[in-house]
């Protein structure tokens, strides 16, 4: 079979094509599948970046929270907090939130759907940046935070001038690939009808009878967007490096 | 508000237990499957053969980059294009889960054997062994070992990723729940019962890695 890349300009509704692709060439409210994907995709990164911005703030106040040396009820907390988000499976936390949350705390009644889903992917995201955060300030020499103490420093000032500027700096690679899985998990947001880019291949691909194309493109721009953020992390971390040091922190997962 | 009476033993084993016997199937096979590939795949990168290497490079990076979910779409789009008819979502569940979790133990098994020191392999060469036996009987024992807690923390993960095929309507522990849900009306609890079994398994096996981690090290 032939791959037609037409397709894309059909419209999504009477199947014509449309000059130019791009809809808003014809009458009001025409939408090609080209524009379809497009805005699907901004439906992924919008996902996606909200989630990251939720998963850093939480996972870097956790991860903190886990290494204070006079608080163990914070660090248990924190704990514990890691392992309820890590062992749950995506998915199931997102029908929890999407399904579970709105109906028990009347606050989520009203949010958003997309934001319940961010709210889902940025709280699971969390438990594995905290993890990698702890990881990273452990993996200082003690000195360091004595040397802190010893300058009279409070465990504030110590955390915000000599630990944290070096741990996150170490923690710049694993924090790459869990941006990159980010984006490929949000598109479980799939399963709860958010209009991202899976929720397009699906629906255009049986509408279209076209899958191949379509799934094509939808794969091209997850790769694509998977090299651009290695892209962006790899120019910030060369932007923030400090010259003479090194240092490896390795994650797996997905 | 919720109302868990509804989960009584003949609904768990009625609704929940084939269920919850195909994502352990699915995470076995899976992680037996994905290894063997894995390591094929971690052998053909590091082989110094270019071709090779690169076939096998692209293979896991791409891999990578997609979510497992466009795997499962792209799969069931291409088979019965290529063999004329539909596969059960089971059986498509397990031969996609081996595909993308090959790349993802490949990685680890590079990691694993380029872990091992070089004067090793040079030692085994020297010897006379084929670089077959040299990998059996030298590399990848040892490679193994040193891998064995992140394999299984990347199994741990794999069984999460099993109720993924959820969205292809295979019957796994998570659609069991749904479904006992849904056919009971509380469909909420269902929910919740679901996230609470996932949890004691995954925590359960994460602390057993963590216990294996500090009795298997290798005291160098």
């Amino acid at each position: 079979m032939a791959i037609e890349w037409q397709i894309f300009c059909l419209d999504t509704i009477d199947k014509t094509p449309v000059a130019g692709c791009f809809g808003s060439g014809g009458a009001k409210g025409t939408q090609t599948y080209l524009d379809w994907l497009i805005s699907a995709w901004g439906e992924t990164v919008l996902v996606a970046g909200l989630s990251l911005v939720v998963a850093l703030a939480i996972g870097a106040v956790v991860g903190i929270l886990r290494t204070l040396p006079n608080s163990p009820w914070l660090a248990r907390a924190a704990n514990a907090w890691v392992e309820l988000f890590r062992n749950i499976p995506l998915l199931v936390q997102i029908f929890l939130w999407y399904h579970v949350m709105p109906v028990l705390i009347p606050l989520f009644a009203e949010t958003p759907k997309l934001l319940l889903v961010v709210m889902g992917l940025g709280l699971f995201t969390s438990a594995r940046i905290a993890e990698q955060v702890r990881a990273g300030i452990q993996a200082l020499p003690k000195g360091q935070r004595y040397a802190g103490m010893a300058m009279g420093f409070t465990t504030w000032q110590y955390y915000r001038y000599v630990l944290l500027p070096m741990a996150f700096r170490i923690i710049i690679p694993p924090l790459t690939s869990e941006s990159m899985n980010i984006f490929k998990n949000s598109s479980v947001a799939f399963a709860v009808s958010i209009t991202e880019l899976t929720f397009f291949a699906q629906q255009a691909g049986e509408e279209t009878s076209r899958g191949v194309e379509i799934y094509m493109a939808v794969t091209f721009l997850y790769v694509i967007s998977a090299l651009a953020i290695n892209r962006v992390m790899a120019f910030i971390e060369k932007r923030v490096r400090v010259p003479g040091f090194v240092a490896n922190v390795s994650a797996g997962g997905h | 508000m919720l109302d868990f009476s509804f989960f009584t033993s003949e609904v768990f084993t009625g609704y929940v237990l084939k269920g919850m016997y195909f994502s352990f199937a699915l995470t076995g096979i899976a992680t037996l499957g994905g290894i063997v590939f894995g390591t094929i795949l971690a052998m053909m990168r590091l082989s110094g053969n270019k071709p090779m290497a690169f076939v096998a490079a692209t293979y896991v990076n791409g891999m990578r980059s997609i979510p497992l979910l466009m795997v499962l779409l792209w799969f069931f789009l291409l088979v019965p294009l290529l063999i004329g008819r539909a596969i059960g979502a089971e059986l498509s569940a397990v031969i996609t889960f081996i595909a993308f979790e090959a790349a993802y133990f490949s990685e680890i098994m590079r990691a694993g054997i380029q872990s091992i020191a070089r004067g090793q392999v040079h030692a085994g060469q020297a010897l006379g062994m084929t670089y077959g036996q040299n990998m059996k009987l030298v590399i990848l024992p040892q490679a193994f070992r040193n891998m064995l807690p992140i394999l299984l923390t990347q199994t741990i993960i794999l069984f999460q990723d099993t109720s993924l095929v959820y969205i292809i309507t295979a019957h796994d522990m998570l659609h069991g729940f749904t479904l006992a849900g849904s056919n009971l009306s509380h469909p909420r609890e269902a929910y919740i019962l679901a996230a609470v079994f996932y949890f004691v398994i995954c925590f359960a096996l994460s602390w057993i890695v963590k216990r294996l981690q500090a009795k298997i090290a290798i005291i160098r």
